[in-house]
């Protein structure tokens, strides 16, 4: 009896080297321009080829602009490394998604929606929110710069094997909460590194209503656990995903695929090292207080008058005992490989429509992909966030790590929809307050914290 | 890679918990594409307070210092940056004892020869506290034993897989060790598709 996990695993072992450590291999590895260049660089000095150009697909996001006005690249480090990267693919023969292409976007964003992220498959890339591709059922993690350069020297690496948990959501979502207030309860019961060393599956009847995109959002996640990263079962919906992906197998491969697909969930009576049950009948939207993602509480609750977290209020400027409801707000920044898919952008739209935003707020909505533009486009939402006030931007990572031009300015308080809430990670003095598409889109209309649910 | 065996130091102690990369080294040096003194910008923001240097953050006290950096839970969580990896190791840290690692960032560090040591919470809080008291207080680390003390009372076993230690003891280079598997990777490969 096997869990998810371990089917695929044991699938790939090239090789054990001791008790834990396996040579494992990698099916699909995506590349960015900011943890690639030195493993280039490496492979060149040691005047190797990449073994298997055609499994690794880069794309650039962490370091362009997303004003269209920041075009051509002004800044000369951005520009040197992003020109690296496309020289790098070049001579290396790698499909690379340069500022303009049509596939252009995040990385997480992009391999699952192009239908490179495939269930069964091993994936890895040089940054830690990798784990995203788990949704649908692939074993995926992030990496450093040096195995960067294994994977492209032998498409393998040596790695141990974690421990899996198990988290079981039961309970039906209530209304107005999404897959982000989820992740966020989860990770606060878990803590920031309850998950150390394993890797989590989730499941039960709460995942199993949850979207592509919403499961994507919640493995994305996985890794503010400090898991190694999170995975579900491929299912229908998973399936009826990928049938519209373009570079998914088809007509005979399909079948083929999917047949293999449907024996890889975890059978009834296999063991997970770890197991948890969370109950999300009462859940309502979730806010982080503090600096690490694991701080959170429910929006209509208060900060804990018992809560130790002393640097970190005074980081953040506020009190034990006191809500978060009803706190002046500066920015607002919907965007990153959490939430920056279609359907994100239509929560957004959906809370946001036929309102005006807060004068004093500056609204940023940056997609996670072209893809993600064209559809938007299409229905109508651009539009919408226009109307609004909102900027809608080019696509990448924008203000989730502040490496381009979009930095929050020190002191200001954002409501985010990204993944990291740590000090400084929005710009140099930055407060940031994690929290969902529709939290983050009722602050826009308001400039306060807002319960999102009275526009839902 | 540099070998290392036995470590004798004075240490840096860094009494906090969940130390993220963001931290260790902020996203902004991470635009080279080439060799950069990432030493230099090793808990930038912390060292530095509106590019004065804070005289209160522990590395820039004069009393501390070694090749031992001591600190607590979740050390290196965050962005898997290899970039934190480097900065440590160019500051001069060859050790890194906390009471838990971020997976991403422990195996960083193995890569680049820099040990990383495991002693739970409550004994990394214990030397935290030691080092602050007795800013003289001695590191002791033996790799081969798989062992780390000090001269207060500290004396503990730590885990490293046995393949890594022998990287680190010997200085032997994974990516050597990966190509020369290739044979069994093309085994594996025909046997697999992405489809199965
Ligand atoms: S959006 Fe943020 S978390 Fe996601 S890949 Fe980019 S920088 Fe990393």
């Amino acid at each position: 009896m096997k869990t998810l996990f371990e089917k695929i695993w044991d699938q790939h072992v090239v090789k054990s080297v001791s008790e834990n450590l396996d040579v494992l291999y990698i099916d699909r590895h995506y590349i960015h321009e900011v943890t690639s260049p030195q493993a280039f660089a490496g492979l060149n000095q040691r005047n190797q080829k990449v073994f298997r150009p055609d499994q690794t697909t880069a794309t650039v996001d962490h370091n362009v602009p997303t004003k269209k006005s920041g075009f051509p690249i002004k800044d000369a480090m951005s520009k040197q490394q992003i020109e690296t990267l496309e020289k790098n693919c070049r001579e290396h023969n790698i499909e690379c998604f340069e500022i303009g292409h049509e596939n252009q976007g995040i990385v997480h964003v992009i391999g699952p929606e192009l239908g490179l992220t495939l269930p069964g498959t091993t994936i890895v890339c040089g940054d830690s929110h990798t784990s995203t591709h788990g949704a649908f059922g692939a074993i995926a993690f992030g990496i450093g710069t040096t195995q960067v350069e294994q994977v492209l020297s032998a498409q393998s690496l040596l790695i141990t094997r974690p421990k899996t948990m198990g988290i079981e959501v039961s309970g039906k979502m209530p209304d107005g909460v999404s897959a982000k207030d989820l992740a966020l309860y989860i990770i606060s019961m878990v803590g920031a590194n309850g998950g150390s060393g394993y890797f989590i599956e989730f499941f039960g009847p709460a995942i199993s209503t949850l979207s592509m995109e919403g499961r994507m959002t919640l493995c994305n996640m996985s890794i503010e656990m400090g898991s190694r990263g999170g995975m579900i079962a491929p299912d229908e919906k998973t399936y009826h995903y990928l049938k519209n992906t373009s570079l998914a197998p088809k007509n005979e491969e399909w079948e083929k695929a999917a047949k293999f697909w449907k024996t890889l969930p975890t059978e009834n009576n296999a063991q997970f090292d770890k197991k948890i049950t969370v109950d999300i009948s009462a859940l309502a939207p979730v806010l982080t207080y503090g600096t690490s993602p694991d701080q959170s509480i429910a929006i209509t609750e208060s900060i804990n008058s018992d809560c130790d977290l002393q640097a970190e209020l005074a980081y953040m400027g506020f009190k034990k005992g006191e809500k978060l409801l009803g706190k002046n707000v500066d920015h607002v920044f919907i965007g990153s490989c959490t939430n920056s898919r279609i359907e994100d952008l239509r929560i957004a739209a959906s809370v946001l429509k036929g309102q005006k935003r807060d004068a004093n707020t500056v609204v940023w909505i940056v997609p996670g992909s072209r893809k993600v533009i064209d559809q938007a486009k299409n229905e109508g939402l651009i539009d919408i966030f226009d109307s609004f006030g909102a900027e809608f931007r080019e696509p990448g990572c924008s203000a989730c790590l502040a490496m381009n031009d979009d930095k929050i300015p020190a002191g200001a308080l954002c409501v985010s929809t990204s993944n990291r809430n740590f000090e400084g990670r929005q710009g140099k003095g930055a407060r940031t307050i994690l929290a969902s598409p529709a939290t983050a889109a009722a602050a826009a209309i308001t400039g306060k914290i807002t319960d999102p649910r009275q526009y839902l | 890679m540099e070998k290392i065996n036995k470590i004798e130091s004075t240490a840096v102690p860094l009494p906090l918990d969940n130390v993220d990369t963001d931290q260790i080294i902020p996203a902004r040096f991470l635009k080279n594409v080439e060799d950069f003194d990432y030493g230099s910008a090793l808990f930038r923001d912390w060292r530095y307070a509106e590019d004065k240097i804070d005289p209160e953050f522990w590395l820039n006290q004069d009393k501390f210092s070694g090749k031992v950096l001591v600190t607590q839970s979740n050390f290196g969580c965050g962005s898997s940056r290899e970039h934190a990896a480097w900065a440590i190791k160019q500051y001069g840290f060859k050790v890194v004892v906390a009471g838990s690692f971020a997976d991403i960032f422990r195996n960083n560090a193995l890569n680049n020869g820099v040990l990383p040591v495991e002693i739970g919470l409550e004994k990394a809080k214990t030397l935290c506290k030691k080092i602050l008291e007795n800013p003289k207080t001695k590191i002791f680390v033996d790799l081969q034993d798989q062992k780390v003390s000090s001269n207060c009372e500290i004396e503990t076993k730590f885990e490293i897989d046995l393949f890594k230690k022998q990287c680190l003891l010997y200085g032997i280079n994974e990516m050597e060790f990966l190509n020369q598997l290739k044979p069994d990777i093309e085994a594996l490969e025909a046997k697999i598709n992405l489809y199965a």
